[in-house]
């Protein structure tokens, strides 16, 4: 029986032995080289994404920061920033706020949760808002209503039409009543714009939720959303506490307020661009 | 007023389930009333009530939410919690009220929009947007107040106002603070701590200028009657709607857009 007792004998590695040179290691595969697709959960080469960043496997949409959106979308070079610099009406004392602000604009490079500006798309004009999940989930605060505001006054001034991607956990829980105050805030700018006969369209991105769908997001004269994109208006969690009960895995998804008659249309990442260009053309704001 | 109150003490007295509810203060105060349903739509909900009355003599529009007293009615009313198509019904009377130059007055108090299955399904987030872009254009006075809770959205629905008031055992807040507690802290048991920081209060929002009147429940130590109390408001509204008698349907407009353009 010796046969099954006998110790199989391995030749036993030393890491050290075998890399020989300590600075060459596995672990020099650039950092963002990979993904991880947290929808279909593969693992997939970040060059194969492309700069649209939609899985290759599921077509799940990767979050996109305003940089990327804007590039995405706007003829190169022809977006012009509006109010980059804007100051806060009023500061909050709020425990910690100060350097979660700080932090979320070291993180991002940018001032606030929305970029505004005017544009070209397919050469025509356009005033533009790219709302920034990366900063503070694009909670809306005083900052980003009154860019807002501003981007519609002054849109209305130019008579462009205005589009915006929206983004956003909801209002800005620091800034507290203030936020709230945003929703009624802008909605009187979007009137005004649409009272002079101008085309505002709303990109929905993923996530829309809270205070933004439930104001300027939902306003729009034709609402896009890209496929997979959270859009609601209470938190799941939220929902499943009232309900007492799960909810099914697509609730709240672009697909799900299309199917209940709430957004006009989705359209893939790769499409917007085309998209928006041709709704800009056929409403004659070349 | 009373100072020693702390913002989690009139959290609790605005919670309580005797205070006036939104049909208590419409027969209160109006005469003539005669309730609306319906948003033409899908349905009625009992969570707002609405519809024509007189104040003095004058025709105007009203709208409450309803919260209950007892659970029974509570069940019916969905503690006050509108859904989207109780939203769409005071639009509805809104904008009749708007056709035939009538002034609006709202009565607000619920803890939020309602926050259920088919209230996402019936778009709660849509018509929470629409009422605030089509309050923004009425050319007829508002005057919106805050009589309980004032939750979030929900509350706002019904408060893009020439004027809004707010009792003096009132909120107005952009969550509740046990919500607020739970996104920020993850603890909603922290929600004595949160009302604190929220300045929900009367005094609170009137200093902030979210308000513009506090209508009193108390004279000194002595807690006015419904009636003392509804008095006052009848009172408070007729000077305030004679004032805006004067104007022009413009300037009414550019009244509200004004006061809300500040924030």
């Amino acid at each position: 029986m010796s046969l099954f007792k006998a110790k199989k004998k391995y030749i036993r590695i030393k890491p050290s032995d075998y890399m020989g040179d300590d600075t060459v290691s596995h672990l020099d595969v650039p950092e963002d080289m990979f993904k991880k697709c947290p929808h279909c959960k593969n693992i997939i080469y970040a060059k194969d994404m492309g700069d649209e960043k939609v899985c290759p496997c599921c077509g799940y949409n990767f979050r996109l920061s305003s940089k990327e959106r804007l590039d995405n979308i706007c003829d190169e070079g022809t977006f012009v920033p509006f109010n980059e610099e804007i100051e806060p009406k009023k500061t909050f004392d709020f425990p910690d706020y100060e350097k979660k602000l700080e932090k979320a604009k070291e993180n991002t490079g940018i001032n606030e949760a929305v970029v505004t500006g005017f544009s070209k798309i397919g050469g025509i004009d356009t005033a533009i808002a790219v709302m920034d999940a990366g900063f503070i989930m694009g909670s809306m605060g005083i900052v980003v209503g009154e860019k807002i505001t501003l981007l519609f006054e002054e849109a209305t001034k130019r008579k462009l039409p205005v589009i915006i991607f929206a983004a956003s956990g909801g209002a800005r829980m620091q800034e507290g009543i203030f936020s709230l105050m945003q929703m009624a805030k802008i909605s009187f700018a979007v009137r005004k714009h649409s009272e002079a006969g101008l085309l505002y369209v709303s990109v929905l991105t993923d996530p829309t939720t809270g205070g933004v769908t439930a104001s300027f997001a939902m306003d729009g004269d034709i609402i896009l959303a890209e496929p997979g994109t959270l859009v609601g208006f209470a938190g799941r969690r939220v929902i499943e506490q009232t309900m007492k009960s799960k909810l099914p895995k697509d609730f709240q998804s672009a697909e799900f307020v299309l199917e209940h008659g709430f957004i006009d249309k989705i359209v893939k990442r790769d499409e917007l661009k085309d998209t928006l260009w041709k709704i800009l053309k056929l409403h004659g704001t070349l | 007023m009373e100072d020693i109150k702390t913002s989690w003490d009139i959290v609790e007295l605005s919670r309580q389930q005797d205070r006036m509810t939104g049909h208590e203060l419409i027969d209160l105060i109006f005469e003539d009333f005669i309730e609306f349903h319906g948003d033409r739509s899908i349905g009625d909900d009992k969570a707002i009530v609405g519809g024509i009355a007189s104040l003095k003599g004058k025709p105007v529009t009203v709208i409450g939410v309803q919260k209950g007293k007892n659970l029974s009615d509570n069940i019916e009313t969905n503690f006050g919690q509108p859904s989207p198509e109780g939203y769409r019904k005071a639009l509805r009377l809104m904008k009749q009220a708007e056709k035939f130059n009538r002034p609006i007055i709202c009565f607000v108090n619920t803890p939020g929009a309602y926050s259920g299955a088919t209230a996402e399904e019936r778009g709660q987030g849509s018509a929470i947007a629409t009422n605030l872009l089509e309050m923004s254009g009425l050319s007829v006075p508002v005057i919106s107040i805050l009589t309980g809770e004032g939750g979030s959205g929900g509350a706002l629905a019904l408060s893009v106002a020439n004027e809004v008031w707010i009792m003096e055992n009132a909120t107005y807040s952009i969550l509740s603070p046990e919500g607020f507690a739970t996104i920020l802290w993850k603890d909603g048991s922290k929600a004595k701590e949160a009302s604190e920081l929220m300045k929900m209060t009367a005094k609170d929002l009137l200093e902030n200028k979210i308000v513009d009147k506090i209508i009193l429940e108390y004279n000194g130590e002595k807690k006015l009657t419904n009636e003392e109390i509804a008095n006052n408001l009848q009172e408070e509204l007729e000077k305030a709607l004679d004032r805006y008698s004067l104007m022009s349907k413009e300037d009414i407009k550019l009244n509200r857009e004004i006061r809300f353009r500040k924030y």
